[in-house]
Parts: C-alpha cells; sequence; structure tokens
C-alpha cells in the first residue's frame, strides 16, 4: 500500500516538475541568449546555456540615450500613477456601492456590469480617446482609460459588504464622518483585498502594448511592451538617434532584443516569488461575482 | 383663495424633491461615486453611442455628426467578402478548443496538485504554473520565438540533432493551429488550477475519509468525489466563457497578434474577429470596415453573454451577473 502510494505520488510530482520545467525553460533560454556573445547566436542559435558568456548586448541597449530607458521611465510611471489612481477611484465607487443607505446603488451599479455584457467596440473607444478627448500621443492615454474596471468595482464592493456594519456605526456615533470611516476605518480593513486588485492592476499597466501600439506615435512615449513589440520586426527601434555610429561593426542585434525582453519581464520575475500568494489568493477573489 | 392656490404647488415641488433630498442627504456618498461613475459614462457609455459609425462612411476630419450616413452598406461589403466567415469560424474555433484544454487540464491539474499531499510542493507548483499569466503576450512572442525560429530555434535544432528537416514554422499556417492552444494553456491553464484548487480545498474531508473506509483509492476518489463537488464551479466557469466566445480568447486576443509575428502568411489559421478589427483601423485606416465588425462582434457578443447569464441564474443565482 505504502509502495503503490509512494509510486503514484512520484509520478504526480513527476508531470508537474516536467510541466514547470516547460513553464520556467523559455524564461531561461531568454536570459541564456541575453548573455550569448552575437556571433556564438549567430552560429549555433539559441541555447539553453550561454556558450560564449557576453555583456555585449545590455552594453549595446543601455548605453546613451538609449530608448529602453526612456520606456522604463514611462511604464513605471504609468504603472504607479495608473495602479494608485485606479484603486483610489475604484475603491471610492465601490463603497458607495456598498452602503445600503445610499439608495441609487442599485441603478449605478447595474450601469457597471452592464460595460461588462455590451460594449462600442475598438473604433468608437479609438475616436473618443482620440478626437473627442484629445488625448492621443500623452501619457495619460495610457493611463486613463484603465482607471475603472467593471469587475474590479464589484470585488470591492462585495468586500466592503462583509465589512460588519457595527463597526460602521461606531465610527458615526464617535463623530466619525463619512469620508473620515472611510479613509480611517475601511480603508485599513481593506488591504488585503485592495493590495491584492492592486497588483492585478500594476501587472495589466506593465503589461499593456495595445494603447500604445494604437495610440501612441511619439516614440518618446514608448512603452516597455511597444517598445519590444517593435523590435521584435524591426531592431531600427533601439538605435535610437545613433544611426551613424558603428554601422559598419556587427551589431549585437538578436541578443539585444533577448535582453530588452528580459529587462521587461524583470520586475515581474523578480518580484513573483514574494508576491506569489497573493496572486493566488485574487484569482478566488475574483470567480466570486456579482 | 391665495393660500388654496398655493398648496398644490408646495404638493409639486415635494414630488420633485426626492432625487435631489436623497443626494443631499448622502452628498458625501455620491461625491465618491461621482469620479468613477462620470469615467464609465465617458469611457463606456460614450462609445456606444459611436456604434453608429458602423453606418457611416466616416471620415475623421468630419467626425460622427459631420460624416455622410450609408445605411447598411458597409455591413454589406461585409458580408459579400469571404473574411467575416474565416475570422467568425477561427475565433470560434480556438475558442471551444481553448474552453475545453483550458478547463479540463486544469481540472487535471488542481487535482493533482491536491493528491501531492506535500503542502509545501502544492504550492510551489501552483506559483509555478500561475507565472505565465502574468506575462504579455508580447514576452510570449519572444519566448515562443526562442523555440520556433527557423535558423535558431530549439526546436529546429532538436530536429536537426535527429536528423529531420528544419521546419520554416512562421510560414506554415498549419502548424499555427496546434502552437496557439499549447500558447492558449500555457499562459492560462494555471489561472484556472488555482480557482479549482481552492474549489477543492472547500470539499469537506469527511467524504474522503468516508471513501477510505469504503476502500477507495485516489483516483476513484477524484472521479466519486472531488469532480462531481467542483461540477457547480466547471459549469459556471464554463458558462462565462461561453459568453464571451465571440471575443477571440475570450477577450485577450493579444496572442492572435502577437505570436504569429503579425504575419500575413498565417492570416489564414491566426486571423480571428478582434485582430480583423483592430488591423482594419490600424493599418487600413478603415473606419467603417472596421467598427462594422466589431458592432458584429458587440450584437452577438451581447446575445450569448444574456444567454449565457441567464443559464447561470438558473443554475446558480448567485454567480450570475446580474
Amino acid at each position: 500500500m505504502m509502495n503503490r502510494l509512494s509510486l503514484s505520488n512520484f509520478f504526480v510530482n513527476l508531470i508537474f516538475i516536467v510541466y514547470s520545467v516547460i513553464c520556467v525553460v523559455p524564461l531561461l533560454i531568454l536570459l541564456s541568449v541575453s548573455f550569448t556573445n552575437e556571433q556564438s547566436v549567430f552560429q549555433s542559435g539559441y541555447s539553453l546555456i550561454p556558450q560564449d558568456f557576453s555583456l555585449d548586448a545590455y552594453k549595446y541597449i543601455l548605453m546613451g540615450n538609449s530608448p529602453i530607458i526612456r520606456a522604463y521611465g514611462i511604464t513605471i510611471f504609468v504603472t504607479l500613477v495608473g495602479t494608485l489612481f485606479h484603486l483610489v477611484i475604484s475603491s471610492m465607487f465601490a463603497y458607495s456601492l456598498s452602503r445600503p443607505e445610499v439608495k441609487y446603488r442599485n441603478i449605478v451599479s447595474f450601469l457597471v456590469i452592464f460595460c461588462l455584457l455590451f460594449s462600442g467596440g475598438l473604433v468608437p473607444w479609438y475616436i473618443l480617446l482620440s478626437k473627442v478627448l484629445h488625448l492621443k500621443d500623452t501619457i495619460f492615454v495610457l493611463i486613463v482609460p484603465y482607471l475603472v474596471s467593471s469587475v474590479n468595482v464589484m470585488i470591492l464592493r462585495n468586500f466592503f459588504r462583509t465589512i460588519p456594519e457595527s463597526i460602521i456605526e461606531s465610527a458615526r456615533i464617535d463623530g466619525s464622518g463619512e469620508f473620515n470611516t472611510f479613509l480611517k476605518l475601511v480603508i485599513p480593513l481593506s488591504t488585503p483585498v485592495l493590495a491584492t486588485v492592486g497588483l492585478f492592476v500594476a501587472v495589466f499597466y506593465w503589461n499593456d502594448w495595445f494603447t500604445a501600439a494604437l495610440l501612441i506615435e511619439n516614440s518618446k512615449l514608448y512603452t516597455l511592451q511597444f517598445l519590444l513589440q517593435s523590435i521584435m520586426n524591426n531592431i531600427a527601434f533601439l538605435q535610437g538617434n545613433s544611426l551613424t555610429v558603428k554601422a559598419a561593426a556587427m551589431q549585437p542585434d538578436e541578443t539585444a532584443r533577448m535582453a530588452t525582453c528580459v529587462l521587461a519581464v524583470g520586475p515581474i520575475v523578480i518580484t513573483y516569488p514574494f508576491l506569489q500568494k497573493y496572486f493566488v489568493k485574487g484569482l478566488t477573489l475574483g470567480a466570486v461575482k456579482a | 383663495m391665495e393660500t388654496i392656490t398655493i398648496k398644490p404647488k408646495t404638493k409639486k415641488v415635494r414630488r420633485r424633491v426626492p432625487f435631489f433630498s436623497e443626494i443631499i442627504k448622502n452628498k458625501t456618498f455620491y461625491a465618491m461615486m461621482l469620479p468613477g461613475l462620470l469615467f464609465i459614462i465617458v469611457i463606456y457609455y460614450l462609445p456606444m453611442m459611436g456604434v453608429v459609425i458602423a453606418f457611416q462612411q466616416y471620415n475623421p476630419f468630419k467626425g460622427i455628426l459631420g460624416s455622410p450616413w450609408v445605411g447598411f452598406k458597409n455591413f454589406e461589403f461585409l458580408f459579400k467578402s469571404d473574411a467575416l466567415f474565416q475570422i467568425t469560424f477561427n475565433t470560434i474555433f480556438y475558442n471551444v478548443i481553448f474552453l475545453i484544454l483550458g478547463i479540463g487540464l486544469a481540472l487535471v491539474f488542481a487535482i493533482l496538485i491536491d493528491s501531492n499531499g506535500n503542502r509545501f510542493l502544492s504550492g510551489a507548483y501552483k506559483s509555478i504554473l500561475l507565472l505565465p499569466y502574468l506575462l504579455s503576450w508580447v514576452v510570449a512572442e519572444y519566448l515562443l520565438f526562442s523555440f520556433l525560429s527557423v535558423d535558431r530555434g530549439i526546436l529546429n535544432q532538436m530536429l536537426h540533432f535527429f536528423g529531420i528537416e528544419p521546419i520554416s514554422w512562421y510560414s506554415e499556417p498549419i502548424y499555427w493551429r496546434f502552437i496557439l492552444p499549447a500558447a492558449y494553456v500555457w499562459k492560462n491553464v494555471g489561472y484556472f488550477a488555482v480557482i479549482f484548487a481552492a474549489g477543492i480545498s472547500g470539499i469537506s474531508t469527511e467524504y474522503y475519509e468516508a471513501a477510505k473506509m469504503d476502500g477507495a483509492n485516489k483516483f476513484q476518489q477524484a472521479i466519486k468525489i472531488t469532480i462531481p463537488m467542483l461540477m457547480p464551479i466547471t459549469i459556471i466557469l464554463i458558462l462565462l466563457q461561453v459568453g464571451k466566445i465571440f471575443y477571440a480568447a475570450f477577450g485577450d486576443w493579444g496572442m492572435f497578434y502577437n505570436l504569429p509575428k503579425d504575419s500575413g502568411i498565417l492570416f489564414s489559421a491566426t486571423n480571428v474577429i478582434d485582430t480583423y478589427v483592430y488591423r482594419s483601423l490600424k493599418v487600413m485606416g478603415d473606419f467603417g470596415m472596421s467598427s462594422a465588425v466589431g458592432l458584429y462582434q458587440s450584437v452577438v457578443g451581447f446575445v450569448l453573454v444574456l444567454i449565457s447569464n441567464f443559464f447561470i441564474r438558473r443554475y446558480d443565482k448567485d454567480s450570475a451577473l446580474f
């Protein structure tokens, strides 16, 4: 019995080890290529272990007025500001929808949910942002369209509903104003759920290539993901304005591409081990619907 | 006389008052609601009115109000071209495969994770499975390219090792019918597995103890206890996905654009409704065609969500959207 159990356990673990390798190996190959000499990649292709270790790719993409550093700055700004405003607006919105004394909460909640059912589609959205709000080619267009998401408002509203009425009532008796109660009492009680929602929003902003692809033409406002997408087919985006420099020399194109990608995933992969439990918890939050 | 004429007036005023008095009574809450409400009205509801563009020959310089109306011309053109069938077929073809593979494999993974017995390992597997879910499709494009690159990719190196001719993955549509589902599973199976794992941890251990007493092995326990107990959440997940089946990869359509590197040769196997709308707008600047396809998607998508929500409601009221 014991033997059979451990044997099946062995197979279960084997399956997961193989699958985990599938999840992780592509990232390792990426890392390896970024640290390989261009010549060696050219001759023997990509490999899991750098055959001819070299830092050329990183030197190449980080030197001078590199578009990558700029794109990093833009992406970090968009992620931080976007996540912060998303949390502030959504949590206030959700809290007002969670309060039973607010008479129109159900009508407004329906307006929020209806956004999940029907959308005007891409073209009217594009025209709104570019022609009506005139946000095209500004950094705001990367932030503004995603400040509220229906799903997150519903998640937060459902969480706020679970806060015992007696706590809020007692604050009211102590003379606390409604907004003060929200700020000093409700928010601290909700930090776990706010942190989880915030993490997913931050990952969304970090990973967003689509908005920049559609609404950014000014290369100074490229985000990391959009820069990454652009250089896949045209490495010239990486060179900034240094057309004259070392035109003849062998440029580490292939490895520079991979190095850019390493820099783009770096923050997510490095922080993931510390944050993974919030992500795992957060998914089950989302599974609870209106 | 005067007092009599005034009375009905005050009554009338009172009848109007409730809206404003409610706003004033809870002014703090409504002030907190305002930014979010304004946001959804501008960002979600204004574009809903913009769907009229589908019936116009939209000119960016003239705007929605100044562009000429053309009735159903955009749709006529659309339904005559064979693009519509192709993108609709591809969208649904992939989504059905994604749905079956994604949910099926996640169920298996969740059960295996649970049967592992070692809590530390279970946690580690869950985390590793979920990692690809947090990477963008642009990054996935790079990861895939390191495998599929014709002259440098790992896969062709392996084929070479076994003496097989290299395959040009980026110019043969047929391979993408397998590559795309594999990529979808790679990225999303962790998401569903984590949800199922949470469901499993909610199942009372008493059932398993009773089954063990009756001599049921792990496999029998999974079939007779775990899967039936997970059925409600599985059905809800399936119905939610079915509601989004008209949106490529259930809305996360970047894979169809990025993974094949926007390659025209592969369109027969990789073009879906969302990529078609995107390309019509971005590459061709064809507002009319793009918004006609967009409206087609929105309307059919709306009907599908209503249908799926109807069934969710009948099945489990708490999981319904409305």
